[in-house]
């Protein structure tokens, strides 16, 4: 219950948006991310977006999964 | 799709598992809080793969699970009342209460209704101005805010026939009354990572200052929930507990400030009945006065009989992370999916119904 999608914000009318998540489209409210805009990705909430996803911190997050993967076997 | 699947990327699993069967040298247990981490864990196949070092308990973070019984048999009361329809989300439907469930009620000709949101709700309110429409708020700090929302959106639409049961449930404080209990000697939390999008990290830094226990908000995939092990295990192998956020790309140190305001002008803490714990002081979301035209239980008084608990079911301790689910003995015996006897089986979040899905022995 505690779900969240992330989708791309494609189309806003008023405060709700028309959102993609994996190919499909949807409505969803933006009433708790009144700042989100057309081709920001967002998590969806059971029909509500509740927060912008932050492009930058999830590819340092991948970069640092990267590196700890690679420091893997460094004794041989 | 995009930042999910990166997440999954199956050779950095692998690396990862590798770099926690290295790190792990004492054997720790640590609390995935959060039903849904329990689902995306047991799905994953994370728990064959992690050292039998690390285990990892089920929390008391599937929001139907803590529902109390009475709280349920309220809620399905409810759906006597003459000119009611019930909307609430699919999890509740099958939730044996005391004397009936959702389910047997809406057989029996009671027009329940599931929707996927309070958007949907707010949308029947609207096309059947002649009934009352009760919303069975059952959730956490994520699930909130949308409730919040929808009470407000019915105040600015006028729809005068719009009322949420709110059982709504906040996360820090079980916490602390879990630390309390003392039954359950854990060293870290994999904290809820959708409830920490509302609230951010402050509501949990009693954990590490109060009590010494870190925890990490994590996310959902493969590779966030072996990042946040890793960092748990280096913080109490170094000793050194904090709260930290994994799961960035989501969560913000002082989460979603827009749905906190939300919070706290539609609802009040209030004192909350969890199953298996009790009541615990200052976890409930209560309509406030100012919204209370849209409270049901204002609204309308339920009087159920003393609750009657399933037979045999031991929920309350899988919620404590005190046994395991295949330890309670009518785990899929008795106790399956399809004729569930407590709601841990009911709920496609719940504890029961995630090892009976995945981890069956
Ligand atoms: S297996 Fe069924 S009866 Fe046993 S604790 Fe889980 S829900 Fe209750």
């Amino acid at each position: 219950m505690c779900l969240g999608i992330p989708a791309k914000v494609i189309e806003i009318n008023g405060y709700m948006a028309e959102v993609e998540i994996g190919g499909t489209r949807r409505e969803a409210s933006l009433q708790l991310v009144p700042d989100a805009k057309v081709g920001d990705f967002v998590l969806i909430h059971t029909g509500y977006a509740i927060q912008k996803i932050d492009e930058k911190e999830a590819e340092e997050t991948l970069e640092l999964l990267k590196q700890l993967g690679e420091s893997n076997g460094s004794g041989e | 799709m995009k930042f999910v699947n990166e997440f999954r990327n199956p050779k950095l699993v692998q690396a990862l598992i590798k770099k926690v069967r290295e790190y792990s040298s004492t054997p720790i247990k640590l609390m995935e809080v959060c039903g849904t981490h329990t689902v995306a864990i047991s799905k994953s196949g994370l728990r064959q793969v992690i050292p039998n070092s690390i285990t990892l308990l089920s929390g008391p973070g599937c929001p139907v699970c803590v529902t109390s019984h009475r709280d349920l048999d309220r809620a399905i009361t409810l759906a006597s009342i003459p000119n009611v329809i019930i909307t609430t989300f699919g999890d509740m439907m099958k939730v044996p209460g005391s004397f009936s469930s959702l389910s047997k009620e809406k057989a029996s000709g009671k027009d329940i209704r599931v929707v996927y949101s309070t958007l949907d709700a707010l949308k029947i309110a609207e096309e059947n101005r002649d009934k009352r429409i009760i919303f069975l708020g059952v959730g956490f700090e994520t699930s909130a805010p949308t409730v919040g929302q929808a009470i407000i959106e019915a105040r600015r639409r006028n729809l005068k026939n719009f009322f949420v049961f709110s059982a709504l449930k906040t996360m820090p404080l079980v916490l602390k009354a879990l630390i309390d209990l003392g039954e359950v000697n854990f060293q870290g939390y994999i904290l809820p990572g959708h409830v920490s999008v509302i609230i951010g990290v402050k509501p949990y830094q009693f954990l590490s200052r109060d009590y010494g226990m870190p925890g990490v908000i994590a996310g959902f995939e493969p590779l966030d929930v072996l990042q946040t092990i890793l960092m748990l295990v280096e913080m109490i192998e170094k000793g050194e507990p904090e709260i930290k956020i994994q799961y960035k790309r989501a969560v913000s140190p002082e989460g979603n400030l827009i749905a906190q305001e939300l919070l706290k002008k539609v609802f009040e803490p209030s004192d909350a009945d969890w199953r298996g714990i009790g009541v615990i002081p200052e976890t409930g979301l209560k309509i406030a006065e100012n919204y209370g035209d849209f409270d049901a239980e204002r609204i309308f008084k339920v009087e159920t009989p003393e609750p009657v608990e399933p037979k045999g079911c031991r929920c309350g301790e899988v919620l404590r992370g005190l046994i395991f689910p295949y330890q309670c003995g009518l785990f899929a015996k008795a106790c399956t999916p399809e004729s569930p006897v407590g709601p841990c089986m009911v709920s496609s979040e719940g504890a029961c119904a995630a090892y009976y899905r995945y981890n069956k022995l």
